[in-house]
């Protein structure tokens, strides 16, 4: 399986007062064509960050070593033209809160028809295209829609227009950062199934970054748990519940309230969620773990068959 | 009952916010709002918190009456807010804010009580001497939930008070929950979008859409054999194993 | 005017406060200053208002670090005796004017309907009234002197003051601990002194500060135009005015010295509160 995308061992340091700083640890992480791989943890463990590397897109000042290679070719040895080519047309980025990626002034139809402007294609032709897509979102009122500004959109509707150019430059990897977290559930089940049925037909690949593991779950392939700014687990999404090994990642499947009959406790985990920057030399997750042992502090473990555990690799 | 709303009506300019709304919570006992954002969750919880006025409609509060001051209603209704990085005052240590509250309500050994509510939310006393911006999330909504449990209040509205923290911070929260409400007997109204938090933790749930209520029950009925259509749609868009998402 | 005055002070002095050496020199510059004042009777080298017709414009000596003026009087002693006067006009204006507008900001932003809109529109209009012909006119009215000019220009910093103030308690009032806070049963006054003020306190203090400059600035007005302190009271904004015939004989060293005396005050102050206010 030759990958459309690749982290390879993937470290972002930023540079401190106090000397550099990692945000990412080690990120390796491969998503084949047509995939759909779910990127999960909670808040700080570098799951946007992890996105936006794939853009060349990180913090001023920062260092990034190890790569990430798009169809085999490092992102970070791309020109500035390369760079811009890599995201109007091979890679799409849809964020969390849709009011904040949308020029407030311009109107729907100017904004999905931006980016195939650009490719040199009519104005006409443009707007049939885009036309086209939200046809097949389920927005109605079309022409309507096309001239409306963003402020006269729900949240929903606005991020199915950001979805819809997304989809309208036909990139072949969309990477969502957490979607539909500003929405209603009601409405988070209408995109995420837009999101899912427009990215099968067309055989676009999909990083799907959120903190429900069921709901990354329902729309992946695999699923990537994250932790510190490593990846600290991936396993196939349908048997998360089950083959789960990782102790964090079996810890986030038990903290879930539905994961107990009501009126039990819940399992919890003791301390905070860290990010790469205050986690511990060994294991990211030694601080916290249930079942530590000395070698988890000073040594790091790797990746391998899908767990980085000293403990399941034996 | 400790809380009885009837006909509760709430209108903004010519927006009605809260229309004709009616639920009650037992003493001890839980009650889930759920509903989507704007259909007036957080309207109804600031109207029985004493925050905002009623057009229309009555609430009775344990024994108040109209003429009940503002120390014996804290006394019996106290609320936790949503944003736990702005609900606490940024200059007060967590001990200042717990003893201000003990002061005012004239309570004895303030110290040893406040020792009590910090073990209580699962803080210790490195954390008496903190400011809200050293703690976490999850640490600072802690600290609101003992602040508020500090008058020993019967009935506790929580509006979206887990929705902000982390799945591993929200368990230890919504434990602390359940032991408070063991240790004290105190009430919930508890305001969520998450339907499986509701499971965990309340008896009863009313479904609101659009200022009105559409469904009211035990929540082990509602939530497993819902009767509105806005509710079906609701609980069906829970993401849960084996759960695929479709649109309407 | 006070705006037209001080603006072309504040630009620049934004911009010095974006080194950190130079807020250093202004805080120490601000420190001696205020020493000297303190101190004033005990480090002036002679008496400010000793005459000595004999001595009349004596040149740069060891006895008289920057000469003496047409009495003969010695200026370094003047002017340090000066500074008493010249800070202590402004201090007093700030501490009125904050005490006053931050008082009413937050009673206006706590109360709020129409209490509130009555009071920005009261400050509307007194905002839009040029704060240095209001202390002007109330000195010609109640006479000359250190009080009358001083309270009308601190009336006239009100509005000034209670603008930044009441939009920062509004924005601070709407925050949830407030709401917290009146769940638990605290009462309006409980909350506004207790946790209102002490979070405002900051911005207060860097408004009084941006403030000092003008008011330093608007009082030497006052006393160049003969309105303020009256001689042989030693002033810097009366030095400058009355070096004036002095000037013409040849002798600028008097106006000078006291102009550059508030020049680097006022620029002093000015740096240090942008600093604080940039933070
Ligand atoms: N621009 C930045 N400069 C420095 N640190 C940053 C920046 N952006 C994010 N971080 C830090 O990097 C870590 C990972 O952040 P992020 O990728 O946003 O996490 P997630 O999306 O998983 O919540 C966090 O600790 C965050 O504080
Ligand atoms: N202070 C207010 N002024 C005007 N409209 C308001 C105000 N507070 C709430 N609303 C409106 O009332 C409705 C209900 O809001 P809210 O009770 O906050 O809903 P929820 O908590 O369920 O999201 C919304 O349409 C909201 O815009
Ligand atoms: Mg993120
Ligand atoms: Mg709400």
């Amino acid at each position: 399986m030759s990958a459309l995308l690749e982290f390879d061992r993937l470290r972002v340091e930023i540079p401190t007062p106090v000397g550099p700083r990692p945000l990412l640890r080690s990120v390796s992480l491969s998503v084949a064509a047509g995939e759909a791989v779910g990127l999960v943890g909670e808040s700080g463990s570098g799951k946007s960050m992890t996105a936006r590397s794939v853009l060349g897109m990180l913090p001023g000042g920062s260092v990034a070593t190890g790569a990430v290679r798009f169809r085999g070719v490092d992102i970070g040895g791309l020109d500035p033209a390369g760079l811009r080519r890599l995201r109007s047309r091979d890679v799409a980025m849809v964020f969390q809160d849709p009011r904040a990626s949308v020029n407030p002034v311009r109107t729907v139809g100017d904004f999905l028809t931006e980016v195939l402007r650009e490719r040199g294609m009519s104005r006409a032709a443009a707007r049939e295209k885009a036309g086209g897509i939200l046809a097949d979102i389920g927005v109605d009122r079309l022409a309507h829609r096309l001239k409306q500004r963003p402020y006269e959109l729900s949240g929903g509707m606005l991020q199915r227009v950001v979805i819809a150019a997304a989809l309208a430059g036909e990139p072949a990897l969309i990477l969502a950062d957490e979607p539909t977290t500003a929405l209603d559930v009601t409405t988070q089940e209408e995109v995420v199934a837009i999101l899912d049925e427009q990215r099968r037909q067309r055989g676009t690949a999909l990083l799907f970054i959120s903190h429900d593991l069921e709901l990354a779950t329902a729309v992946c392939d695999r699923i990537a748990v994250m932790y510190a700014g490593e990846i600290v687990e991936i396993l196939p999404a349908a048997r998360l519940h089950e083959d789960a090994r990782h102790p964090y990642t079996k810890a986030l499947l038990k903290a879930r309230p539905g994961s107990v009959p009501p009126g039990e406790r819940l399992q919890t985990v003791p301390g905070v969620p860290q990010s790469a920057i205050d986690a511990p030399a060994g294991c990211v997750f030694a601080d916290r773990c249930p079942v530590v042992e000395p070698l988890c502090r000073d040594t790091i473990p790797v990746l391998t068959a899908g767990v980085a555990c000293h403990l399941e690799v034996s | 009952m400790i809380l009885e709303v009837t006909d509760l009506r709430k209108v903004f300019g010519s927006h009605v916010a809260v229309d004709g709304v009616s639920f009650g919570v037992g003493s001890g006992g839980s009650l889930a709002i759920v509903g989507e954002s704007g259909s007036g969750k957080t309207t109804c919880a600031r109207i029985v918190a004493g925050l905002e006025r009623a057009t229309a409609g009555t609430i009775r509060l344990g024994d108040l009456t109209d003429k009940s001051d503002r120390k014996s209603r804290a006394r019996m209704v106290q609320m936790v807010f949503q944003d736990p990085y702005q609900s606490l005052d940024r200059r007060q240590t967590v001990a200042s804010c717990l003893d201000e509250v003990l002061k005012f309500h004239g309570r004895d050994e303030r110290p040893r009580r406040t020792k009590e509510l910090l073990d209580l939310v699962g803080l210790d006393q490195r954390h008496a001497k903190a400011l809200p911006k050293q703690l976490s999330g999850g640490q600072r909504q802690r600290v609101a939930i003992a602040r508020a449990l500090a008058p020993e209040p019967r009935l506790l509205i929580l509006d979206e008070a887990v929705a902000a923290l982390d799945v591993s911070i929200q368990a230890q929260v919504l434990n602390l929950l359940a032991d408070a409400r063991k240790a004290t007997g105190v009430g919930y109204l508890f305001i969520t979008h998450d339907l499986s938090v509701v499971r965990h933790v309340c008896d009863d749930v009313i479904v609101m859409h659009r200022g009105k209520i559409v469904e009211a029950g035990p929540v082990e009925k509602v939530l497993t054999s819902p009767e509105a259509d806005y509710t079906r749609k609701l609980v069906g868009s829970i993401p849960r194993p084996g759960w695929v998402p479709t649109r309407a | 005017m006070t705006l037209a005055l001080a603006t072309p002070l504040r630009l620049p002095a934004r911009r010095l406060a974006s080194f950190g050496w130079a807020t250093t020199i202004a805080g120490v510059i601000c420190l001696l200053v205020a020493l000297t004042a303190l101190l004033a009777p005990w480090i002036a080298p002679h008496d400010p208002t000793a005459v000595d017709p004999l001595n009349a414009y004596a040149p740069f000596s060891a006895a008289h670090p920057l000469g003496t003026d047409d009495l003969g009087r010695d200026l370094l002693s003047r002017l340090i005796a000066g500074s008493r006067t010249s800070l202590a006009g402004p201090l007093v204006v700030i501490v009125l004017s904050g005490a006053t507008g931050t008082a009413i900001a937050v009673a206006a932003a706590w109360i709020g309907g129409w209490f509130d809109a009555a009071v920005s529109r009261v400050l509307d209009i007194l905002f839009a009234f040029p704060g240095l012909v209001l202390a002007i006119t109330v000195t010609a009215v109640f006479g000359a002197g250190f009080l009358a000019p001083v309270v009308a220009l601190s009336l006239a910093y009100v509005p000034i003051i209670a603008r930044v103030m009441r939009a920062a308690a509004l924005r601070e009032r709407s925050l949830p601990y407030v709401e917290a806070l009146r769940v638990q049963g605290f009462s309006g006054w409980h909350i506004c002194r207790r946790h209102l003020l002490p979070n405002l306190a900051p911005l207060l203090v860097v408004q009084a500060a941006i403030s000092f400059g003008y008011a330093m600035i608007d009082l030497a007005s006052i006393s160049f135009l003969g309105l303020g302190l009256q001689p042989p009271a030693a002033d810097w904004g009366l030095m400058i005015a009355n070096g004036q015939p002095s000037i013409l004989a040849g002798f600028p060293q008097q106006s000078i010295a006291a102009a550059v005396a508030v020049v680097i005050t006022v620029v002093a102050f000015t740096v240090v509160a942008e600093r604080m206010a940039s933070r």
